[in-house]
């Protein structure tokens, strides 16, 4: 017996030696199958009188079990190793960047003009196109600028021959959107205009926006409320806006629209001209056939580069169509 | 227009600061553009005077004065050439600080000590003269400080007008409407007629009544033009932004200012005859003022004599006939030109001269006979002379009609969105110079004042409502409008998706200009000649695209010059083609690509993208849209021959795919493979609407097959015999190997292709399949000659 509790130890040691499954299988052979050196013990069993052998088995059994358990352990113990082992050797630097194609992006001109349109398109406004190279009637005279009218000086036009030119702003659109159909109208009139202008502050193309409304029961009060509230949606934030008395030959009364923009140096509101608006001029429906007793309307006028400038910090108007792709890339 | 705050003081006076003062007129829709002091800031300086002035005995240049201030008198050295015993200056004493904090000290010039310093315009900053020293007039009180004698605790107002507002292009004018803002009376000048001291009268013959429909002349005898503007009047010019010239063009432009009607004066010794209004006749010329010689149209309007011209009207003078210190009589005008007539007249000659700016915008046309009492009793003042009766020529017929208009109240309440209190409305009408002529049941009837063009209609006396009740005290309520369904096609996808679809791609969207350089225009496409501007800004940008191409590619050169190798662009907007008498404006959609397909990154990506990347760009975009476009071999001037794709939908050209000719791309100066397509967006956004079909519940089969065919057979000819002969349980035919080498012999490649079958309501036998896919063979080798790979 004496033997017994040697060879348990010799079992349990070359156990916690073993370094691979392999080797731990070859010890349970070695200690515990048919021929093993533990097994073997119980034919020393007959050498024994009767009342010794249930006590002796008994030994033989535990010292089995107590191999067994260890090898179980072992095995776990193993396999764990094995399985930690191939995850370590799969494992990449997460740190390093992805693949495949990168995100484009939209020109922040573009993209400011979007804002707009979804902003309108909220209120209801439709989204009209038309013609950048447009006839004298739609661009000046149906809008009550006859050919001798000082306001064209303030256009500076692009001419292809005397009647035909580029458009200088949007609003012939709304001319042509109130031509095709009838009262009441929601509109807005994104698109490219172009003034023979080019300096640190013009280039000759630019985008506006210009927006329309025609109903019955129209005011200029309609108008304010309008103004106030896309300005303040367009810019996130519960701008100051003032309505100050100004010219345009398709709207009367007209005004220039001022936002608070900083603070002068005296502490005083800086304001910046942002746009200009007024009510649809009684001889701007005649053109189109409405009848001004029936219905009113206002109308407004933004240029985009100049929101988009304010929007995103850029100084310099010309950099919009430069297309540097360092520039583009940083509104996407 | 720029004026002096001091000199609209005098007219109204509101109890308001400068800034509170320009804040109310900004808000009242005369715009302050901005203000500056009329001089510069500096103390210590009075009115000193030249004792005496004698040589410096050790420079040649300086003088060694005696000069007094008022209480003593000290030395001072002087350099200006001006320098005189007797003259009165401005004298800054020792302890004066002059602009740019320049403080006077005792010195010593070239050994003379110098206690002070004489200064001229410029270095008191009223003007840029330095020619030398600011010369006060004789009566000058010695001692007096200079600030306080020259009125300078003003301040110089620039208000940008609307072209609408004539009516404010003068002191009058501007005084009215501070007189409305703030309820004040407006006080004008005493102007008085002056009688007449003898007969002789100029003789005036206007032939163009449409043009000036009022004409008035006055002959002024015996002046003496050598006798100096009043300090007083320069100084209100200068603060105007006007030089002072000589006594009687200084007299006209103040009463320009004052009263905003623009005045000419002639030597009466330089007309031949008399004084002809008319038409100019083509060909006749003219030495204006300003030296230019001009040829005249016939649609300019002229004063003439009974020789020549003398005068472009409501313009500028003509040179001959101008006053001289030699004048000895003056013929004086003041007239009401025609704006029409006179519109585009001054650019026309390149010119923009403070009358035209007035006259084209429209002078008040009861103006002149005030202007020209004005103007006769300022100059009599000055220069002296006789003056003659006034002699005026007009024509009812032509001058503008005297005007009423109807207010309504309930229109006035609805356009402004609220009601105004009636006597509100008729004290803002009354002030503003309107005439209440007629209480009518619903508003009223006003005149309309001569000096106001402007207002034609009911909504102009709403504007002035509105504007002089304060555009900011008006309500603001939301507009309310019918809450109707438009139509929405689905099968139609908004720009915007197509947009995000290309930046969702690594695109990078471009804006470049609608005009281009014909140059690289021509290189692009060279069968299409783009509209050219007449009045283009410069010669690169001098016709309209023909396609976005031009734009891109300059976009492209720009970025590769800036270390850009990887460049991704796409742009919408129209292109302009003249077809006839039309001009065609296509809406497109266009991209360059060049560079790698993917960016440069650790495992590969530098790959540069090819036509295949691009075109299936392309096909995700129209399986996007909804819509079938083909890819066929195609030519385009700009393209490479061999890698070009014409793309066809329905049978309709919808644009172009392909690299650019490489001849193209050296001339344009560019790097790598460039590739480029163009569509036409109107031709490709409407699509269809998926339509549901049932999914079989039964098995699909695939075959693959790989056949040696010539490399001239296009896959496109190959799918179609294909599909022939596959049956109509086909349900997909993918290539998914293309193969070309030695191996296959010249002029060979293979393809590897799968088909696939599924029947909707059963399973397919192996027979039926194996008998499908033995005729898609023979069928390839028929009629296109391929041979099953082994």
């Amino acid at each position: 017996m004496e033997n017994l509790e040697q060879l348990v130890q010799d079992g349990l040691r070359a156990v916690a030696a073993a370094d691979s499954l392999q080797a731990l299988d070859q010890i349970r052979v070695e200690y515990l199958g048919k021929k093993g050196v533990i097994t073997q013990q119980a034919k020393t069993l007959g050498k024994l009188s009767p009342e010794e052998r249930p006590a002796a088995g008994q030994k033989i059994n535990e010292a089995k079990g107590q191999v067994e358990r260890a090898i179980n352990a072992r095995r776990v113990e193993l396999e764990t190793a094995a399985i930690e082992a191939k995850l370590a050797s799969e494992t990449i630097d997460v740190t390093l960047p992805g693949r495949g194609q990168d995100l484009g992006g939209l020109h922040p001109v573009t993209r400011t003009l979007q804002r707009i349109e979804e902003i309108f398109a909220q209120a209801g406004y439709t989204v009209e196109q038309g013609p950048e190279i447009e006839d004298d009637y739609h661009n000046f005279e149906a809008l009550n600028i006859p050919g001798h009218h000082p306001a064209r000086a303030m256009h500076d036009t692009f001419y292809f021959n005397p009647g035909t030119l580029l458009r200088t702003h949007t609003s012939p659109v709304q001319i042509r959107t109130m031509e095709a159909g009838k009262p009441p109208f929601r509109m807005i009139c994104p698109g490219r205009v172009y003034r023979c202008d080019s300096d640190m502050t013009h280039t000759p193309m630019f985008h506006q926006v210009e927006g329309l409304l025609v109903d019955r029961n129209v005011s200029f009060a309609d108008l304010k409320s309008t103004i106030e509230a896309f300005l303040r949606v367009f810019f996130e934030r519960d701008l100051k806006v003032r309505f100050r008395p100004s010219y345009f030959p398709f709207t009367e009364p007209s005004a220039e629209v001022d936002i608070e923009w900083g603070r002068e140096p005296d502490g005083s509101i800086r304001w910046l001209e942002i746009m200009g608006c007024g009510m649809v001029h009684p001889k701007v429906f005649e053109y189109c056939g409405i009848d001004p007793e029936e219905y009113r309307g206002f109308a407004f006028g933004l240029g985009a580069e100049r929101l988009a400038m304010l929007r995103y910090g850029v100084k310099d108007l010309r950099m919009f169509f430069e297309n540097d792709l360092r520039f583009l890339r940083q509104f996407r | 227009m720029k004026f002096s705050e001091q000199w609209l003081r005098e007219w109204v006076n509101p109890g308001i600061g400068s800034q509170e003062l320009m804040d109310q007129i900004t808000m009242a829709g005369l715009e302050v553009d901005g203000f500056e002091p009329v001089a510069g800031e500096f103390t210590g300086v009075v009115v000193g005077e030249v004792l005496s002035a004698e040589p410096h005995p050790d420079a040649d240049k300086l003088r060694v004065c005696q000069v007094s201030d008022g209480t003593r008198t000290v030395q001072v050295v002087c350099g200006a050439p001006n320098v005189r015993a007797g003259l009165k200056v401005p004298f800054a004493v020792v302890g004066a600080v002059l602009p740019g904090d320049f403080k006077i000290k005792k010195a010593k010039l070239r050994g003379q000590p110098s206690e002070g310093m004489l200064c001229s315009e410029s270095e008191l900053g009223l003007s840029d003269n330095h020619d030398g020293l600011m010369e006060l007039p004789e009566d000058a009180p010695v001692g007096r400080d200079l600030v306080d004698y020259l009125k300078l605790n003003d301040i110089a107002i620039d208000v940008d007008l609307t072209p609408n507002r004539a009516d404010c292009l003068s002191i009058k004018g501007l005084a009215r409407e501070v007189g409305v803002l703030n309820s004040l009376p407006v006080a004008a000048p005493e102007i008085e007629p002056v009688a007449a001291v003898h007969s002789e009268v100029p003789d005036i013959r206007v032939e163009a009544p449409k043009g000036c429909p009022r004409y008035l002349g006055r002959i002024l005898r015996n002046v003496n033009l050598q006798a100096e503007t009043p300090l007083w009047m320069k100084e209100r010019l200068r603060r105007s932004g006007i030089r002072s010239i000589d006594a009687a063009v200084d007299v006209t432009n103040y009463v320009m200012l004052e009263l905003g009607q623009p005045m000419h004066a002639f030597d009466r010794d330089e007309i031949r005859g008399g004084i002809v209004v008319r038409m100019a006749e083509a060909g006749e010329t003219l030495v204006l003022l300003d030296g230019q010689n001009v040829e005249l149209t016939a649609d300019t309007l002229i004063i003439a004599d009974h020789e020549k011209p003398i005068a472009i009207a409501g313009i500028m003078g003509g040179e001959h006939s101008g006053v001289s210190e030699k004048t000895r009589d003056l013929v004086l005008e003041s007239a009401y030109f025609d704006p029409i007539t006179l519109a585009g007249k001054a650019r026309h000659y390149g010119l923009h001269t403070d009358a035209s700016h007035r006259f084209e915008r429209g002078v008040d046309y009861r103006l002149a006979r005030e202007a020209m009492e004005r103007a006769t009793q300022l100059l009599m003042d000055i220069v002296g002379g006789e003056p003659g009766e006034i002699v005026e020529v007009a024509s009812d017929d032509h001058l503008p009609e005297d005007r009423t208009i109807d207010l309504r109240e309930q229109r006035l309440a609805d356009v402004l969105g609220m009601a105004i209190h009636r006597t509100k409305v008729e004290e803002i009408l009354t002030r503003l110079g309107l005439h209440i002529e007629k209480l009518l049941r619903d508003g009223w009837r006003v005149s309309v004042p001569s000096y106001r063009p402007d207002l034609a209609i009911e909504e102009d006396l709403i504007e002035e409502v509105g504007r002089i009740y304060g555009y900011n005290n008006l309500p603001v309520t939301e507009p309310f409008g019918s809450l109707g369904f438009r139509p929405r096609e689905e099968g139609r996808r908004p720009v915007s998706a197509i947009r995000n679809y290309f930046v969702n791609r690594g695109y990078q969207e471009a804006i470049t200009y609608s005009f281009v350089d014909p140059k690289v225009q021509a290189l692009v496409d060279p069968g299409e000649e783009g509209i050219a501007l007449a009045n283009p800004i410069s010669s690169d940008l001098s016709v309209m695209r023909t396609t976005l191409w031009t734009g891109l590619l300059k976009t492209v050169a720009y970025n590769q010059n800036r270390q850009q190798p990887r460049i991704r662009l796409f742009e919408t907007g129209l292109r302009f083609r003249q077809r006839g008498e039309r001009i065609e404006q296509r809406p497109m959609l266009a991209g360059v690509v060049v560079g790698s397909q993917y960016p440069e990154n650790w495992a590969n990506g530098r790959r540069g993208a090819d036509f295949f990347d691009v075109k299936g760009e392309l096909e995700g975009l129209f399986r996007l849209l909804g819509i079938e476009v083909r890819f066929l071999p195609g030519h385009h001037p700009a393209l490479h021959p061999g890698q070009t794709a014409e793309l066809v939908r329905d049978g309709e050209s919808v644009g172009w795919l392909g690299t650019l000719h490489p001849q193209v791309q050296k001339n344009l100066e560019l790097n790598g493979t460039i590739l480029m397509f163009e569509l036409f967006l109107d031709s490709i956004v409407s699509g269809y609407v998926p339509n549901f079909k049932e999914i079989s519940k039964f098995p699909e089969v695939r075959r693959d097959l790989a056949i040696i065919i010539g490399s001239e057979v296009a896959f496109a000819d190959v799918e179609r015999v294909a599909r022939k002969h596959a049956g109509e349980y086909l349900t997909a035919l993918r290539v998914f190997d293309v193969y070309e080498g030695e191996s296959l012999g010249e002029g060979n490649r293979s393809l590897a292709l799968s088909l696939f079958w599924q029947h909707p309501e059963r399973t397919l036998n192996e027979d039926e399949v194996h008998s499908l896919f033995n005729g898609v063979i023979d069928a390839l080798r028929d009629e296109l000659g391929a041979t099953l790979r082994s």
